[in-house]
């Protein structure tokens, strides 16, 4: 009997049970989040640095920054930088930026809603695939090709667009012209600038038109609806804000698009609302313009000219981002 | 006594209706022809928009006629539609065919031999070659690749596998930087790196900018790669006791293998052209340079820009032959980030 006190032991210990992560769990989360965080930490830099140097410019430029559209850098005789004579101010540019791209928008959107709405309703099944395949590829194409492109073959067949525009709507206020000079006009620069974001609206309109629910197609066609009037009462209300989303998308791509603007259009340093006018500019060519030989001074100039882009751009970007992503939460 | 069902097609086109919808286009070149010959207007354009319009209120009445207004109104919409792929896709297909026709001329085996160390952009197109630009642009964009990577992926592990308290936020700025134009990221390497500290161009600044135009690409790309894996793939990897590091890395990743290629691939095809950040930051060389950290690199955007400005005849051939090799490399990418895709739909 008492052996069997002897065998008697002490019960097993506890296991611990715990739901906190390993180490080597916590090891990974933290590398993660870490490189996750990363494009925080890159776009942080990047406003950081850019206001960092363009900031003496922005100080003692102020508003007029952004409002002036003089661009001039006074030396006294020592060939020191005058600084209560030198004016940078971007307006002209930022004017040559928005006229360019709306252009490019105005141009781009018909036919890329209109491309879409092919692809999604239209289309058989093979060739959509290749045409999905083709604009897909037209938008990995590098921007110096669209501006070799524009500028040796689209050039001439715009230019003729834009006498033909110049002749019958002449009267219209942002086609008049003082100087019959067509060549390299922001008119030239919007159309490229359209061929570049075509491939990107029309993506983004396939995408929210192919999410359209398929039983509200099904009872416009039930009803004994055309294939245009199912369009027109579902398919288009249901895109409606994805479209313009996708649109201001191509916008801020226009926005900051540098070396198909530098090649096409004739840079000028003036206020020019005259579409078909052969002189503008944007903010990101001129940049690139100015930059070869530019002084210290105005290398801050430069730099406070692109944080203003940067911002632009983001928020363009960050408004057509919301709007889309409201279309596919709710639908329309 | 068999009865053999004879397949039928209702909806299929009788002869008569083809022969009548194809009398609507002969009918509608004819106007056209004429119309050109009778009025002022002369050239493709006026061809093409005369066409357009004409076979649109044939192809309406055509359609009232027989059908009603409501397939008219159709019929108008239709050939919209089919107008809107149309101007899509001829950009392209001009594209295409002017760097084939004008780039050929400026092909020869050279390219791939010789720099431009000894030449001139002026010289005959037979002497000198872009050496120097292909080995720079494959400098730059493996530097570049190497950075963005593995910051791409982890981001992309961030917002499939974590799924943490800044993924919204995270998705967000990840489109912000997609939305980051070329010039301002290399600005941003001029005011943080160039300026401050390096004081000198060379080929690792250009690779630094172009990462900054990568990361979204890959991140993006992989992203939708990682949430195509089943969850029941991540679920076994739990169950058979891995932690969540265990199960990423020897379950996730490996069955993303191909899409993350395919990320990679867009990543590179996305730079390779990049032509701001490179003319601000390289310095572009004109001679094969191996040391990414000194001196100044050639580089196909940079050779193409370089010869554009020049501007003479020889120029012109030399940078749409450089364009002709740009665009061949990134439609070769293009194929193979196709390709891997639809085998990977296709399993």
């Amino acid at each position: 009997m008492s052996e069997t006190a002897t065998i008697q032991k002490a019960p097993p210990e506890k296991r611990e049970l715990t739901t906190l992560p390993r180490f080597s769990d916590k090891v990974f989360r933290g590398v993660v989040t870490g490189g996750g965080l990363s494009s925080l930490v890159i776009l942080g830099l990047i406003f950081a640095f850019l206001a960092y140097q363009g900031y003496s410019v922005l100080r003692s430029q102020g508003l007029h920054f952004i409002t002036g559209s003089k661009w001039q850098i006074v030396q006294d005789a020592a060939g020191n930088v005058d600084y209560t004579q030198t004016k940078f101010g971007i307006a002209a540019m930022l004017i040559g930026t928005m006229l360019c791209s709306i252009i490019a928008v105005v141009i781009a959107v018909p036919i890329s809603v209109l491309s879409a709405l092919f692809l999604t309703f239209y289309a058989p099944p093979f060739v959509k695939r290749i045409m999905v395949a083709v604009v897909d590829l037209m938008a990995a194409f590098p921007s110096i090709l669209f501006g070799l492109w524009g500028f040796f073959i689209l050039m001439p067949s715009v230019e003729y667009w834009a006498k033909l525009i110049h002749k019958y709507f002449g009267f219209v206020p942002i086609f008049k012209l003082e100087a019959p000079v067509y060549t390299r006009s922001p008119f030239v620069a919007g159309v490229v600038l359209a061929v570049m974001i075509i491939p990107i609206i029309t993506s983004i309109s396939r995408e929210i038109f192919s999410q359209t629910p398929l039983d509200r197609v099904q009872a416009a066609y039930a009803l004994g609806a055309t294939r245009w009037s199912m369009i027109r009462a579902v398919a288009l209300p249901y895109g409606r804000s994805g479209i313009v989303g996708g649109a201001m998308l191509g916008l801020g791509r226009a926005m900051g698009e540098t070396v198909a603007v530098y090649t096409v259009l004739n840079i000028i340093y003036q206020v020019n609302w005259h579409v078909l006018l052969g002189a503008g500019g944007n903010v990101a060519s001129m940049i690139l313009l100015k930059f070869g030989e530019a002084g210290p001074q105005e290398i801050k100039a430069l730099m406070a000219a692109g944080l203003v882009l940067f911002l632009l751009t983001l928020l363009v970007n960050s408004l057509s981002d919301f709007v889309v992503k409201r279309t596919g939460a709710k639908g329309r | 006594m068999t009865i053999l069902v004879k397949p039928q097609k209702p909806w299929a086109s009788s002869p008569k209706q083809r022969l009548s919808s194809a009398s609507v286009i002969a009918a509608t070149l004819a106007t056209t022809f004429l119309l050109v010959a009778a009025t002022p207007l002369k050239g493709k354009l006026a061809y093409l928009a005369v066409f357009f319009l004409v076979f649109i209120v044939f192809d309406f009445l055509y359609h009232v006629r027989l059908y009603g207004v409501q397939s008219g109104k159709d019929a108008i919409a239709r050939g919209f539609v089919a107008s809107g792929i149309f101007l899509a896709t001829l950009p392209i297909l001009s594209i295409l065919v002017t760097v084939f026709n004008r780039g050929r001329g400026g092909l020869h085996w050279g390219l791939f031999t010789h720099d431009m160390s000894i030449n001139s952009v002026n010289d005959p197109i037979a002497q000198g070659g872009l050496l120097h630009a292909l080995t720079g642009t494959v400098t730059l964009v493996s530097i570049a690749l190497l950075i963005s990577l593995p910051i791409g992926i982890l981001t992309a592990l961030y917002l499939t596998e974590i799924r943490g308290r800044f993924s919204g936020p995270i998705k967000f700025l990840v489109q912000a930087m997609s939305g980051v134009p070329s010039i301002v990221a290399g600005l941003f390497i001029l005011a943080a790196i160039v300026y401050p500290v390096t004081k000198s161009y060379s080929g690792f600044m250009g690779s630094l900018a172009l990462t900054i135009l990568m990361i979204p690409t890959i991140a993006r790309t992989a992203e939708e790669v990682l949430l195509l894996i089943p969850n029941e793939l991540r679920e076994a990897g739990v169950a058979l006791g891995g932690t969540q590091w265990r199960t990423v890395a020897m379950v996730v990743v490996p069955a993303a293998r191909s899409g993350l290629v395919t990320a990679v691939i867009l990543g590179i095809a996305r730079v390779a052209g990049e032509t701001a950040p490179i003319v601000l930051l390289t310095g572009g060389g004109d001679r094969v340079n191996p040391n990414p950290f000194q001196g100044p690199m050639g580089s196909l955007p940079f050779y193409i820009w370089k010869c554009f400005s020049v501007g003479t005849p020889e120029s012109i051939t030399r940078a749409w032959a450089g364009i002709f090799v740009l665009l061949a490399i990134v439609l070769v990418l293009f194929v193979c980030a196709r390709l891997l895709t639809e085998r990977r739909n296709n399993k």
